[in-house]
């Protein structure tokens, strides 16, 4: 592991490198939208191969396109909070166990420690700061205060992505239903009860 | 994590090209969950990952003359959703075992099939046999996980994947795409020629007798793109997977079964364990046993004896003996709607 490499853009990043990079970075965004769209029949197989250098890709997050040199190694839960300055998703279990890093890629709940920066280049990435801005709270974020879903609040992030994402996709759900979404997500201070709770709560809110 | 080029096939053809590529160190990325994983730990070092996830051949579930073709991609969210899959109930309980709605919906059924083994030697560097200077690990360390059957040989660890129990004891087959050779069966697309064979799951996994030979019989530049089950029919199916805490974890011991009772009568039986050795398990004498009795608590409970009379636990597992008996009554039990929560 070398989580401390920096392997993206920076002093000592030369021209030869991103001219190659935003090359390629074309193809990505052009890739990604065929996803959606039509399989890529007409392209050559040979532009398909991004190399292992920095790449400037276009990420969506949270509503906004924001662009990022990453190389294609760079996990998405890095790209966030090291290039992007989104430090709400947390690095804690590093082996997709404990819902910390949980963003919500397309409105789906997925573990940002899983996944490439560049795989999810086309596709709409929420995180936690998606919920707060000064003229909306979220739901969540009120059921989360009123139940005291929250200690310590390093996992807190992780949860409300979590609760968001399942709701959306789950309204009106059951507490049973709430207590196995929320399976993925481990709290080290044990706030499960008050969790539980406003995920019930926030299910019951018709959006 | 080392360096690596990435690509993103549109058609299995294009994968066999990008996986095939001489000189090249190439590893599959289908969602994510083990790869990463692997990726990090240094135990797997690609120069090259082929992402498999915009080939939307992998996405069908279809009906096929005499059963279901599932894509290998399909995720367990996805899986659980289809209305063809209804008669398959013991896929529903696996997928109802992994109590995280993150894995369920980027975790793929073929990546669960192709899932490296969770021992802790393998995941700590040790290799697939977790040996160290020659020894093995697991045979005088902290085995309390690893393998009660099939054990006999270097190899320790149990077979992760959740889904094959269950797909076993279904009688699934897999389709393996890779490279065209002369003798086996070619298919056409976009071009390319890439050679494609379905193979009995039961063939699939392997015990391997060194680091090198790997879990399974895929050979590099292979893949899994399809998995075939036959016509659900009168089949009654369950899988009983024991799980030490109510979150995320594997399972310590799992049990699928698929029945075909008539009047009352066990006509047909299939009973696979999971988590309990190298490869699924597979215990005939308890199936054949099961034939032309009734099925209740007591049969139940004698075929999950039989099951499990050939184990040969290790120091530390002796416990897994009688939780994956527990699991093979519970399943078989589930299977015909008598088992009381």
């Amino acid at each position: 592991m070398d989580r401390n490499h920096i392997n993206r853009s920076g002093p000592g990043f030369s021209r030869r490198e991103f001219l190659k990079g935003s090359g390629a970075a074309v193809v990505v965004g052009a890739a990604a939208t065929s996803a959606v769209e039509a399989p890529l029949e007409a392209q050559q197989p040979a532009t398909k191969i991004i190399s292992a250098g920095p790449h400037t890709i276009t990420l969506n997050v949270n509503g906004e396109n924001k662009q990022v040199t990453v190389e294609p190694r760079v996990l998405l839960i890095d790209a966030l909070r090291n290039d992007l300055n989104l430090t709400g998703c947390k690095d804690v279990c590093d082996r997709s166990t404990c819902g910390a890093c949980t963003v919500l890629i397309d409105g789906k709940p997925v573990y940002a420690c899983t996944r490439f920066a560049i795989e999810v280049v086309g596709q709409k990435i929420d995180t936690a700061e998606s919920l707060y801005s000064p003229e909306k709270t979220d739901d969540v974020v009120t059921a989360f205060c009123k139940h005291d879903a929250i200690q310590c609040g390093f996992c807190t992030p992780g949860f409300v992505m979590t609760v968001r994402g399942f709701c959306d996709q789950n309204p009106g759900a059951s507490e049973e239903a709430c207590r196995r979404a929320l399976g993925g997500n481990i709290c080290r201070c044990g706030t499960y009860d008050g969790v539980l709770k406003a995920a019930y709560d926030t299910a019951q809110i018709v959006r | 994590m080392k360096p690596f080029e990435y690509t993103r096939p549109t058609t299995e053809a294009e994968a066999v090209e990008f996986l095939g590529e001489t000189g090249v160190q190439t590893a599959i990325l289908a969602g994510g969950t083990d790869l990463t994983s692997l990726m990090r730990a240094e135990l797997a070092s690609p120069s090259r990952v082929v992402d498999l996830k915009q080939i939307p051949s992998l996405y069908q579930v279809t009906r096929s003359e005499d059963g279901i073709q599932i894509g290998a991609l399909v995720t367990l969210a996805d899986l659980v959703k289809n209305p063809l899959l209804d008669g398959y109930r013991s896929l529903f309980d696996v997928v109802d075992g992994v109590r995280s709605i993150q894995v369920q919906g980027s975790g793929t059924i073929g990546g669960d099939l192709c899932h490296l083994p969770n021992c802790w030697y393998f995941r700590n560097g040790y290799g697939l046999l977790g040996q160290e200077n020659g020894v093995s690990l697991p045979e005088t360390g902290d085995n309390r996980y690893h393998a009660i059957f099939g054990n006999e040989g270097a190899a320790k660890f149990v077979n992760a994947s959740r889904f094959a129990p269950a797909l076993m004891a279904w009688g699934t087959k897999v389709r393996i795409v890779g490279p065209a050779t002369k003798t086996g069966s070619r298919e056409r697309s976009s071009g390319l020629t890439v050679g494609a064979e379905w193979i009995p799951l039961e063939y699939f996994y392997v015990t391997p007798k060194t680091d090198r030979q790997g879990n399974t019989i895929l050979k590099p530049g292979h893949f899994v793109s399809h998995i075939w089950l036959p016509d659900a029919n009168q089949i009654s199916s369950a899988t009983y997977e024991v799980l030490q805490m109510e979150g995320l974890d594997w399972p310590l011991a799992t049990a699928s079964v698929c029945l075909n009772v008539e009047a009352g009568l066990v006509h047909d039986a299939s009973i696979v364990m999971g988590h309990v050795a190298p490869i699924p398990w597979v215990t005939e004498d308890a199936s054949r046993w099961l034939i032309g009795r009734p099925l209740n608590e007591e049969t139940a409970s004698f075929a999950a004896d039989i099951a499990v009379s050939s184990a040969r636990p290790l120091s530390m597992n002796e416990y897994k003996v009688q939780i994956v008996r527990t699991a093979v009554k519970r399943a078989l039990l589930k299977a015909i709607g008598q088992l009381n929560p």
